[in-house]
């Protein structure tokens, strides 16, 4: 059966502390899932997990590569980065905790709700961070979560 | 028969249009290519900003509205001035006079859209009271807004609010006055003195309820007629009800000044306005409670279809504002009234315009989204727009579709050209095998 076969793929590399660009690997996969006709609710929650993992990188990292897969019946996404890593994982998930400096705060960012949000959203979550390392995300999206 | 369905305010006039390529790429929907020399505007995905209007040169582009004649079929007919009609003329003109100006030109009646705002407002306040709504709830005031939602974000429908427009409150107001004062519904027009085509298009498809526009006349077409003897005209005693709170809405901000305390915010300007609703998407904002958002730079005073510049046009607002501070109550037996009757219930529900997909079929979307990625490949990368269309990636959509050829791309066309001269070439060297030498 040919089901599970990579119908499109994106990789796009991310840059620490470049707040400009920020956002444009989750609004262009958001452009894909769109015009392949991906239900406007599922596409919603990929996209909030998208920006979230990719503003982490912005955030907190110095580089990654945000890759995703998208297949008939879900969607995919690797967020690999090259960067402090996560020393406290639980303590991470928490919401409202956050690392972030004050002028990143200022600018918006930085509430401490992104991880909690990447859980909601997505099926499944897996996060892989060594410190001083870097830090790996892996979500994934059922367009039929019960199945 | 004009199809109220997908009937559109912006219209090009063919004569005018030179095929330059100036709209296209402005198009914030990518509604329009240049086919055959002339622009062509796509109805599915137009959502009347006016955007096309004010950029193109030669100016090809018009808001279609509806002349003054039109009144004259009703022995009632009602004027709902915008508010940004009052910022058209000069400081100092009192609102009695400009109401008084629309009687003179033949209206029976008027009541104003500003009255119909602030009364929307305390129902707004009251819907944002409510626990489970998705924050930031977005204003449905600027149908160009609400179209490109409906267009481009349709994940933000259940984010919108879901009342009707300070138009729609106000024309319903209006025509339940005049019943009340004995006026049969047939006798009873209602008009829109509209600073914005995509308002025309709101008039044109509110359908025959009490919430039923007859016709929708430009604000600069009142206004030549009123420029010059608005001045003179008398006093009118009270023709004016509305206060600060409903004025305001002629401009980007005036929304959440008329509502209680709160986190709001305030975007203009159709380019800003995508890239707040690209962030809510992204579930950014979700502490902000009511956003407003207007598709024309400084709201509905820079709507084409007003006269004034919009920053001249908002030193006459504030001027207004501080000159109508007083606000007439209303009581929540009213509010309880007209929620009865429908008021601020919208006549249709939002809907999401699936025009972005590449194929109802969901395979075949994909497989188009693999060809568009492979013919990128292929395309120079310049956005240039001699094939037509805004992009090439948007030339690469079209050709999936169906709705263009690779050699419309001038560069696609030279390598085509080039690899046949190739092939000529190879051709004319051949010899038929009975003529052809045997080689050394
Ligand atoms: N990619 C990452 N690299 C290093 N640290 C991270 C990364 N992602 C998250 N963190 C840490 O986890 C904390 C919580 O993350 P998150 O919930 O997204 O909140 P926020 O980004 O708003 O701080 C961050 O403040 C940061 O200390
Ligand atoms: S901002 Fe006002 S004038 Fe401009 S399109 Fe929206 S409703 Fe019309
Ligand atoms: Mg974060």
């Amino acid at each position: 059966m040919e089901e599970d076969k990579v119908l499109v793929e994106i990789e796009r590399e991310i840059v620490g502390g470049d707040f400009q660009s920020a956002g444009d690997v989750s609004g262009e996969l958001k452009k894909v899932l769109q015009q392949v006709g991906f239900p406007p609710s599922f596409n919603r929650r990929v996209v909030i997990a998208a920006y979230e993992a990719e503003m982490n990188v912005v955030i907190h990292a110095y580089r990654g590569i945000f890759a995703t897969e998208i297949y008939e019946d879900r969607v995919h996404i690797e967020v690999d980065d090259q960067g402090p890593g996560i020393p406290d994982l639980e303590l991470a998930f928490q919401e409202g905790y956050s690392t972030a400096p004050p002028h990143i705060r200022e600018m918006g960012f930085g509430a401490g709700y992104g991880l909690s949000n990447m859980k909601k959203c997505s099926d499944h979550l897996e996060i892989d961070t060594r410190i001083g390392e870097g830090t790996k995300v892996v979500m994934d999206f059922f367009l039929n979560p019960e199945k | 028969m004009i199809n109220e369905e997908i009937f559109h305010s912006v219209r090009l006039d063919e004569e005018k249009c030179k095929g330059c390529t100036h709209c296209i790429r402005h198009c914030p929907t990518e509604a329009i290519r240049v086919k055959q020399g002339k622009a062509r505007i796509d109805e599915e995905r137009c959502i009347d900003c006016g955007e096309c209007i004010r950029i193109c040169p030669n100016h090809a582009k018009y808001a279609q509205a509806d002349s003054l004649e039109v009144i004259k079929n009703f022995s009632c007919a009602i004027a709902l001035p915008a508010p940004a009609f009052y910022a058209q003329f000069k400081v100092g003109i009192s609102l009695g006079k400009m109401l008084q100006g629309l009687l003179h030109l033949g209206f029976q009646e008027v009541f104003e859209v500003a009255r119909g705002a602030e009364i929307l407002a305390e129902e707004i306040n009251r819907y944002l009271k409510k626990r489970w709504i998705a924050t930031p709830v977005i204003s449905s005031a600027c149908p160009a807004v609400v179209r490109l939602i409906e267009v481009r974000f349709p994940s933000l429908i259940e984010n919108l609010l879901p009342l009707d427009s300070p138009l729609g409150v106000a024309a319903k107001l209006a025509r339940m006055q005049a019943m009340e004062k004995g006026y049969r519904p047939e006798e009873i027009g209602v008009f829109f003195i509209t600073p914005c085509p995509a308002k025309v298009t709101e008039s044109r498809q509110s359908g025959d309820g009490l919430g039923s526009i007859d016709g929708a006349i430009s604000v600069a077409n009142i206004y030549s007629r009123l420029v010059n003897i608005v001045g003179e005209l008398e006093e009118p005693p009270s023709l004016s009800l509305a206060s600060f709170r409903g004025i305001g809405w002629a401009r980007s901000g005036g929304e959440q000044d008329s509502l209680e305390e709160g986190e709001y915010m305030a975007v203009d300007g159709i380019h800003q306005v995508i890239s707040v609703l690209e962030k809510i998407e992204m579930g950014e904002l979700r502490n902000v409670v009511y956003c407003e958002a207007q598709a024309c730079v400084g709201g509905c005073i820079g709507g084409v279809l007003a006269v004034q510049n919009p920053f001249i046009a908002k030193v006459g607002i504030n001027h207004l504002l501080k000159r109508y501070t007083e606000f007439r109550p209303i009581k929540e037996e009213e509010m309880e009234e007209w929620r009865r009757k429908g008021v601020f219930e919208r006549k249709e529900i939002y809907q999401a315009k699936e025009v972005l997909k590449l194929d109802k079929d969901f395979k075949r979307a994909l497989e188009k989204y693999q060809m568009i990625e492979k013919l990128l490949e292929r395309l120079p990368g310049l956005d240039c727009g001699a094939c037509g269309s805004p992009t090439c990636r948007a030339l690469a959509e079209d050709i999936v579709r169906e709705k263009a050829e690779e050699v419309d791309c001038p560069f696609m066309l030279q390598e085509q050209l080039r690899a046949l001269v190739r092939e000529v070439h190879a051709l004319a060297s051949k010899v038929p095998q009975t003529m052809a030498k045997k080689e050394e």
